[in-house]
């Protein structure tokens, strides 16, 4: 059972968005993010909407897999909606001994809480439709300028791979342990959690040492196949950026000028709207 | 940027010929120490060796355990240095420095445990880990892997993830990494100690077509039902060569095998129960199908002969 994990939350699919260059796709990630903050009022979430709705249906991932990114969040979202309903003043539509709702404090809230969820929305997309071993290497590729600076970019990202590689392998040792303890009769499913997180130490203390010795012997099967860190290595599937990444880049740029547009043009155009539906 | 010692195969022919050596592997007088930790003493994996190995042969090394024969196994690739004695791979010395590479890189070593010698979380990824490390161009990459999955047969699992094959196949992609560094040499660790009976048939089928291939192939182990195809066997007790010589050569010497700790084949142990009975089984039949097919013959003409 512990076998059939799936590492992160990709969403294995063959649409352009997986195709595209995971190093743009990061900074697409980036840039879209600073957009929802470029963004201050409902007429520029249309343009995050029609943007986000586009890309989500090139991608072709099911949109329930990327609502579920919002679930760990609710709490947040819930959260920062009420204070924000709650504490913004202005002209009072509902008061109760202290507490009150105001028409800025409603209209604050529902823009919060929509960033929020755009921002946990468009972020999910990058990790549905990049596998976690490209996203790594998409890291490792735009921190090389920092290298010069003394960080170990190379060593960083095989760090991760190897991490990767490696989770499937001690999941299996954990259930191993687990099931040798039990067989000895270990209990780890009642009691008080402090009885039940002393309960967990036989298996930490085994997969610990076993983790050791794997990485030992992994550093001898490195060494004998010739590793000798980043310098003079090549890439078996060095990053190229191709014609559908110049599209992609196109995309982005054209989002943001219409974002940057609807922020100097258009503020303030929302507020007419809702004073002429109200 | 290709590292330097990384020749083509074509220039590594011509290297050969100047050393002029049938010997790839020339260990002479071989001391490995290490020091034990809570006793403050040096104690010796590895007491006076020494050994050369035919280029193109099949070689295996056994012993039981504490015999030496991982540390000798570590120390053709240079993972382990003399402590005194010289091992020289193909006319490179173990313990320089600056050949430490062209060691590495024509020594291909499989380990015991197919899990922990895996690199990357896809098939492909990992048999190009050697290659990369060797600054080999992509393309060149490409055509290595397609090679090297090809001959272990397993190209059609190459987007897999590791964890996801059986320990044989696992075992199988760690020698197609190896292969794809196109190594002289390839020394096997104990490959087959934790697979089960069919993974364990493919890895030594694997071997002895890697030797047809004209690959110097060494193997560490301590079943000696795995070395019966091999050209010589090396028994290793105590640090020190206890016995070598041909599979034919050493099964005959029966007793001093089981001094040192070993049992013959069952194949071997077989035949010579069968000759103590004044069965005249030929000391060349070694595996068991072999066994068979000489007893079949052998009642079939006893048959014939009463019959008439």
């Amino acid at each position: 059972m512990i076998r059939d994990i799936t590492l992160g939350q990709y969403y294995p699919g063959y649409s352009i968005m997986h195709k595209i260059d995971p190093r743009l796709k990061i900074v697409a990630v980036m840039l879209y993010i600073a957009s929802l903050f470029i963004v201050k009022d409902f007429m520029g979430y249309v343009v995050v909407v029609i943007g986000l709705a586009t890309v989500t249906a090139i991608s072709k991932v099911p949109l329930r897999f990327i609502l579920r990114g919002l679930k760990p969040i609710l709490i947040i979202i819930i959260f920062t909606f009420t204070l924000n309903m709650l504490m913004t003043k202005g002209e009072i539509l509902w008061e109760w001994k202290f507490l009150h709702i105001t028409k800025e404090g409603l209209y604050n809230a529902v823009f919060m809480a929509l960033r929020l969820v755009f921002l946990i929305l468009g972020s999910s997309l990058l990790t549905l439709t990049t596998k976690p071993i490209k996203l790594t290497d998409g890291i490792e590729s735009l921190l090389k300028p920092l290298k010069r600076m003394g960080l170990p970019t190379h060593e960083l990202a095989m760090m991760m791979t190897i991490a990767l590689r490696f989770i499937p392998t001690l999941l299996e040792e954990t259930d191993k342990i687990m099931k040798a303890q039990m067989a000895r009769g270990a209990d780890f499913e009642t009691g008080s959690i402090f009885r039940r997180a002393k309960a967990l130490i036989p298996i930490l203390v085994p997969l610990f040492i076993g983790a050791f010795r794997i990485a030992q012997d992994l550093a001898l099967a490195m060494e004998a196949r010739c590793y000798r860190g980043g310098e003079g290595r090549t890439k078996l599937n060095a990053l190229k950026l191709k014609r559908k990444d110049a599209l992609a880049m196109v995309f982005i740029a054209v989002y943001l000028g219409i974002v940057i547009l609807e922020r100097i043009f258009l503020i303030g155009l929302d507020a007419k709207i809702i004073a002429l539906l109200f | 940027m290709q590292h330097e010692g990384n020749p083509l195969p074509k220039n590594r022919k011509k290297e050969t010929e100047r050393l002029a050596q049938d010997s790839i592997i020339q260990i002479h007088d071989l001391v490995y120490t290490y020091r034990h930790r809570e006793e403050e003493i040096n104690l010796p994996a590895i007491n006076g060796i020494s050994l050369d190995v035919e280029r193109g042969s099949f070689t295996a090394v056994i012993g039981r355990n504490g015999s030496g024969k991982s540390t000798l196994a570590k120390s053709i690739n240079a993972l382990v240095l003399p402590t005194s004695g010289s091992v020289i791979v193909d006319g490179f010395k173990t313990d320089e420095e600056a050949h430490l590479w062209d060691v590495r890189q024509r020594v291909g070593m499989v380990f015991q445990n197919p899990d922990n010698q895996l690199v990357s979380a896809i098939v492909e990824d990992d048999v190009a880990f050697g290659p990369e490390n060797l600054g080999i161009n992509p393309d060149e990459i490409r055509t290595r892997i397609r090679i090297a999955l090809e001959s272990v047969d397993m190209y059609e699992h190459r987007k897999m993830a590791p964890h996801l094959l059986s320990g044989g196949q696992k075992q199988r992609i760690a020698i197609a990494g190896v292969l794809a560094m196109h190594p002289d040499i390839v020394i096997f660790d104990e490959p087959t100690a934790m697979l089960d009976p069919g993974g364990r048939k493919e890895v030594l089928d694997i071997m002895k077509q890697l030797h047809e291939e004209g690959i110097t192939v060494v193997l560490i182990t301590h079943f000696m039902e795995e070395t019966i195809h091999c050209d010589r066997i090396v028994i290793l007790d105590k640090g020190r060569v206890a016995i070598e010589g041909s599979p034919v050569e050493i099964f005959a010497r029966t007793e001093e095998i089981e001094a040192l700790g070993l049992r013959l084949p069952f194949a071997v142990e077989i035949a010579a129960g069968l000759r103590a009975h004044g069965i005249h089984v030929p000391q060349d039949i070694l595996d068991t199908d072999g066994l068979v097919k000489y007893i079949v013959s052998e009642s079939d003409t006893e048959m014939k002969r009463s019959k008439a």
